[in-house]
């Protein structure tokens, strides 16, 4: 696996700076590189999505963890259109699914270390930054159950997916925040 | 070439006393358009810091050098990223210390009458938001009406002033800001009034504030007036024979909307009767001031926001409108867009829900949207 992720730390820092370091870090990327900021300042989400969209980079999203902001960010890819979604799967359906039937194929599309604080037994991992290059390895008439922190990123990579021709696709909404969650509380089983 | 820094104490000067004003607001332009430093003789250019950090060459040309230039952003950081760019390119610039978010917490405190027994009427313009708060002092009493959550400010008034806070009303339950009303009851012993029809879900004490009720600060007379309307239990004041606080029931150029607590179709046929036919048997003579404005054209002179009731019965948008069916029409259909938080702020009101100092700042965020036209 490639260690591709690239993280920004802006954590404690208020407003310029969260913007300041991201320009600076994404000046240092390839195109086509996703990276992650981490911030607490409330307004850099507004912020780091209108950035994007005046500098020309894809905004993909920011998930919520324990107050700390995790923005999204792939380099110079705005033309990434969020299309139509594809089909939503609750996790409880999901879980169940699971249970009854150990092959399925399921896609986490974290960024590494989140996928290896925690993950869906058997998932595979495709990070949503090297999809492109991993795709291959996916069946494109099996049944792929995307996977992410919240739904936001599985989105992305379902809509990808279904553009370069994946037939039977299925997001997992909410992702692994609640399955975490719920798992620790006894509540999911898988 | 040093930055100076400008204080909300020094914009209200530009805003209420049409000084000419440049703003280089270097917030999202979303942010911008919902709201901003308002003021007559201010003009304004926005462009977001993260556009500017390239560079301010752009926008050194458009930038005027017969007005003063302030620089304003949410907070303070990024204005003040920019206008030490603009200053070492030699531009003499300011920025607004605490940003959007001191903006919306600076009250202007503005006297509106001396009272019959020597007393005086103060009136708080929260120019940020459009919310006006009162202090009636009269022997070393007061009473405070419509608080904002800036509770401090009230208190060092009152402290200033050598008066006791012994009364605490609030006109009704308000969606669009946090009520200091309680706080100040707390910290000084106060009775807090609050509409019963309103108080809902309350989850403190309170006293119930009813039509007829009559209470004195120091030698003056403050008289409830139930007039319902904006919410099922809104209600106005006479104070001193002579002003007449109306809530957000009647403003200057607007009336009140009667949605915010999601009964538009049954509070209509209420603020038509507190309009036409209460206030109609109050003496034209009073002078209405109320709990909210929306435009700085509002603002007089002064700083004040007060206008005599005769002259609202002959030019108020909403008091013209003959026509029941009319009057239905204008405040159930086409109302501006419901305030920020405002389900959070009316159950925050209500004690229901506790949340920080910092969260109640974000709920308040953006323009008071109360009235309809």
């Amino acid at each position: 696996m490639m260690e591709t992720a690239h993280i920004l730390d802006a954590k404690g820092l208020a407003c310029p700076m969260p913007i300041v370091r991201t320009r600076k870090a994404i000046q240092g990327l390839s195109p086509g590189d996703v990276l992650e900021v981490l911030a607490t300042d409330k307004g850099s989400t507004a912020d780091i999505k209108a950035w994007a969209a005046s500098s020309g980079h894809a905004y993909l999203g920011t998930e919520t963890e324990a107050d700390v902001l995790h923005h999204f960010l792939k380099k110079d890819s705005a033309q990434i259109e969020v299309k139509e979604g594809i089909p939503v799967m609750d996790l409880k359906t999901f879980v169940k699914k699971v249970d009854e039937d150990k092959s399925l194929t399921i896609v986490d599309v974290r960024e590494e270390r989140e996928y290896h604080e925690g993950h869906f037994p058997g998932a595979l991992h495709i990070p949503l930054s090297e999809k492109e290059s991993q795709m291959h390895e996916l069946n494109k008439s099996e049944d792929i159950y995307l996977i992410c922190q919240t739904g936001r990123r599985s989105g992305i990579a379902g809509i990808q997916l279904a553009e370069n021709g994946f037939k039977n696709l299925y997001n997992v909404v909410p992702g692994m925040t609640e399955w975490t969650k719920q798992t620790k509380k006894g509540e999911l089983k898988s | 070439m040093t930055v100076r820094i400008m204080k909300p104490v020094e914009v209200a000067r530009y805003s209420i006393d049409k000084k000419p004003l440049y703003i280089l607001d270097v917030r999202n332009e979303d942010a911008f358009v919902d709201w901003k430093i308002e003021g007559e003789s201010i003009e304004y250019l926005n462009i977001p810091y993260f556009d500017l950090l390239d560079g301010v060459d752009e926008i050194k040309g458009e930038l005027p050098k017969d007005r003063d230039i302030l620089v304003v952003c949410a907070k303070e950081g990024s204005s003040q990223m920019i206008a030490e760019m603009l200053s070492e390119e030699g531009m003499d610039v300011a920025y607004l210390e605490g940003g959007m978010k001191a903006w919306s917490e600076y009250l202007e405190p503005v006297k509106v009458g001396t009272l019959k027994s020597g007393g005086e009427l103060y009136q708080f313009v929260r120019l940020g938001k459009g919310c006006l708060s009162y202090m009636v002092i009269d022997a070393g009493k007061a009473a405070v009406i419509d608080a904002t959550r800036m509770t401090d400010l009230f208190l060092d008034f009152a402290k200033e002033k050598g008066a006791t806070i012994e009364h605490v009303f609030d006109t009704h339950l308000h969606a669009d800001h946090i009520s200091g009303g309680r706080v100040i009851a707390e910290a000084t012993g106060a009775t807090y009034y609050l509409p019963s029809q309103d108080a809902e879900e309350v989850v403190f004490d309170y006293h119930k504030l009813g039509d007829g009720l009559r209470v004195t600060v120091g030698k003056t007379l403050v008289e409830a007036v139930f007039s319902p309307g904006h919410t099922s239990g809104s209600t106005s004041f006479v104070v001193d024979e002579s002003y007449l606080l109306t809530g957000d029931i009647l403003f200057i150029d607007s009336i009140g909307r009667p949605d915010l607590a999601g009964m538009a179709d049954d509070w209509v046929g209420d603020l038509r009767t507190t309009l036409y036919n209460r206030y109609e048997q109050l003496s034209e003579e009073l002078v209405v001031l109320p709990a909210h404005f929306m435009e700085m054209k509002e603002v007089n002179a002064d700083g004040s926001v007060a206008k005599k009731l005769s002259t609202l019965f002959s030019e108020n948008h909403g008091l013209q409108v003959e026509d029941e069916n009319e009057f239905r029409e204008l405040v159930t259909e086409n109302l501006p867009p419901q305030p920020n938080a405002y389900q959070e702020i009316r159950k925050t009101n209500m004690g229901v829900l506790t949340p920080d100092a910092e969260t109640q700042r974000e709920m308040e965020i953006g323009p008071n949207r109360c009235a309809v036209r």
